[in-house]
């Protein structure tokens, strides 16, 4: 095979895609999860969620006309980057972090974001959302390309996350009791900020399957079917089981407060089946650029990170 | 006891500090706007003015008696003046411990918040002051709260807390909307939204056993809260 002569994605380029990615997301809401909630409130029967759903579609429209972040909590940026196996980086993936923190410090001050990030115990805040792992950066990579992607998302901290091991014999009734006990713990009062997308991590480790729910909530648009029939079979019967729940927007009684659910799965071990939930509120903060060798930079909104690459099953 | 289908929702535009008067024509589910000032305060504040004692960097009640659980979105123009781009409600359950000290301490009679409190908290508190507890619609629909701030009028203990954990004083006009959560009789809307809701939440438990391993401390009545 002919060795290819790459150019190398400057590392300013990136901190340059990595402050205007956190921009974007901050203030302009994805169609996928715009349209959906300006659905919801057209089909909403109970008039306080209607209330609640109409503030939310006039608030993505403030956002964007007065160029405001859509909601203060801006969450903790974080980073998903996708990594073409053909592509170069000037000075390395070193130099691809400290980029991405410099964007992030920037952004932090000039959007404005709000610095959330502090120490966990002595409570101390840079004001830059930047600190011990923080903005956290997780990696794919992408057979026979040589551009790479960075996802910006704000992720709201405190509410809408759980954790239980499973076994086979609490099977698919199992799986359901837990999507609904999560419901229970955090749609009431509207903790979960819902509407949400229910992203559901199964199988794998513990970290592992907490890893993928937030993945499948966070990365996946609404409307987005998982390839496996069996999987998106059981993806329909939850949206179908939130519908059915009453619990609204803010907790309050209505037509369901689920976007979609999406399900992502991982080998685990022979005896147990660890399954994590995520709900991903309805300010919805995420953009996508694609970085090509030659400066080239698209934005674009889904962030397609979930590749047949990134989900095989093969030892190839 | 009558649903929240039947809640007026009616609309009022209340300039700070409230009257008593003002308060106590609040109804749960009426939605609410503000003129005025108002402060913020969260966990940073409140353990410098309750656990360590710090005198209050300015005096509360002669300021204002409405508080915001929030922070905001902030940055500073080329003058160096603070523009507040939005600010959302954090969740005050959390807040039990401090909240009665700034209300019987500092004249505050109305809050505004995320989620609401317990129903014995609004009893033992907001019903024997005559107060008020708001709730940020949404919750997350910054933009909308952002553009009411008209101004800020002070920053305390900026440098110790962070941007996010200070005290702000924001100017505000057309400031909302809020939702009456806890009128100034004690009555909560979500304990109307709860008993709804838990009807159809119940419903759909049926036939779906417990998990086979159990964690201390959980909770495994769907209509039990989980604080």
């Amino acid at each position: 095979m002919p060795i290819v002569e790459t150019q190398a994605i400057s590392s300013e380029l990136i901190r340059e895609v990595a402050f205007e990615l956190n921009r974007r997301a901050a203030i302009g809401i994805p169609k996928d999860v715009g349209d959906s909630i300006a659905d919801m409130a057209e089909r909403e029967t109970q008039k306080l969620s209607k209330f609640v759903l109409l503030e939310i579609v006039n608030n993505y429209k403030v956002a964007v006309d007065e160029q405001r972040p859509m909601c203060a909590d801006t969450g903790l940026p974080r980073f998903y980057a996708k990594i073409g196996n053909d592509a170069a980086l000037e000075g390395g993936f070193v130099a691809l972090e400290r980029s991405v923190r410099q964007g992030t410090a920037d952004a932090t001050e000039r959007v404005p974001l709000r610095p959330n990030r502090v120490h966990p115990i002595t409570r101390h805040d840079y004001n830059n959302n930047v600190g011990i792992h923080a903005p956290t950066v997780d990696y794919s990579w992408e057979p026979d390309v040589d551009w790479i992607e960075l996802t910006s998302f704000h992720k709201g901290g405190l509410f809408g996350g759980d954790y239980r091991m499973l076994f086979p014999t609490d099977g698919i009734d199992g799986i359901k009791r837990f999507f609904l006990d999560v419901i229970s713990e955090f749609f009431k009062r509207g903790l979960s900020c819902q509407p949400a997308i229910v992203g559901i991590g199964i199988g794998g480790t513990k970290d592992t399957c907490v890893r993928l729910a937030k993945e499948a909530a966070c990365l996946r648009v609404v409307g987005d079917r998982n390839p496996d029939p069996q999987i998106a079979e059981l993806e329909e019967d939850l949206n179908d089981l939130g519908r059915r729940t009453s619990l609204g927007p803010m907790g309050f009684k209505g037509e369901g407060a689920v976007m979609d659910t999406h399900i992502e799965v991982a080998y685990t071990h022979t005896g147990g089946m660890p399954i994590s939930i995520h709900h991903q509120c309805f300010a919805l903060r995420r953009a996508t650029a694609r970085i090509h060798p030659d400066g080239r930079v698209e934005y674009r909104e889904n962030p397609f990170w979930f590749t047949d690459y990134y989900r095989r099953d093969s030892v190839a | 006891m009558s649903g929240t289908a039947d809640l007026e929702m009616k609309e009022h535009h209340l300039t700070t500090p409230a009257t008593p008067e003002d308060l106590a024509k609040l109804e749960l589910g009426d939605v609410v706007y503000f003129d005025g000032l108002i402060f913020t305060g969260r966990i940073g504040l409140y353990k410098k003015l309750f656990d360590e004692k710090a005198p209050p960097p300015v005096d509360i009640a002669s300021l204002t008696n409405v508080t915001f659980h929030c922070s905001p979105a902030v940055g500073q123009n080329e003058s160096g003046e603070w523009e507040v781009a939005a600010v959302t409600a954090t969740a005050s359950f959390r807040f039990e411990k401090h909240l009665p000290l700034l209300m019987d301490g500092h004249g505050v009679r109305c809050v505004i918040g995320k989620g609401g409190m317990a129903q014995q908290f609004y009893e033992d508190h907001f019903k024997r002051l005559g107060a008020v507890f708001l709730n940020t619609v949404g919750y997350g629909i910054g933009a909308q709260y952002g553009r009411g701030i008209t101004g800020v009028k002070d920053v305390y203990w900026l440098d110790e807390l962070g941007i996010a954990q200070a005290m702000w004083v924001f100017e505000v006009k057309n400031f909302g909307p809020f939702l009456v959560e806890c009128d100034a009789r004690g009555n909560s809307l979500y304990q109307m939204a709860l008993a709804e809701t838990n009807v159809e939440l119940g419903k759909l438990y049926e036939g779906l056993p417990l998990p086979t391993l159990k964690r201390m401390g959980e909770v495994h009545n769907p209509e039990d809260e989980v604080f």
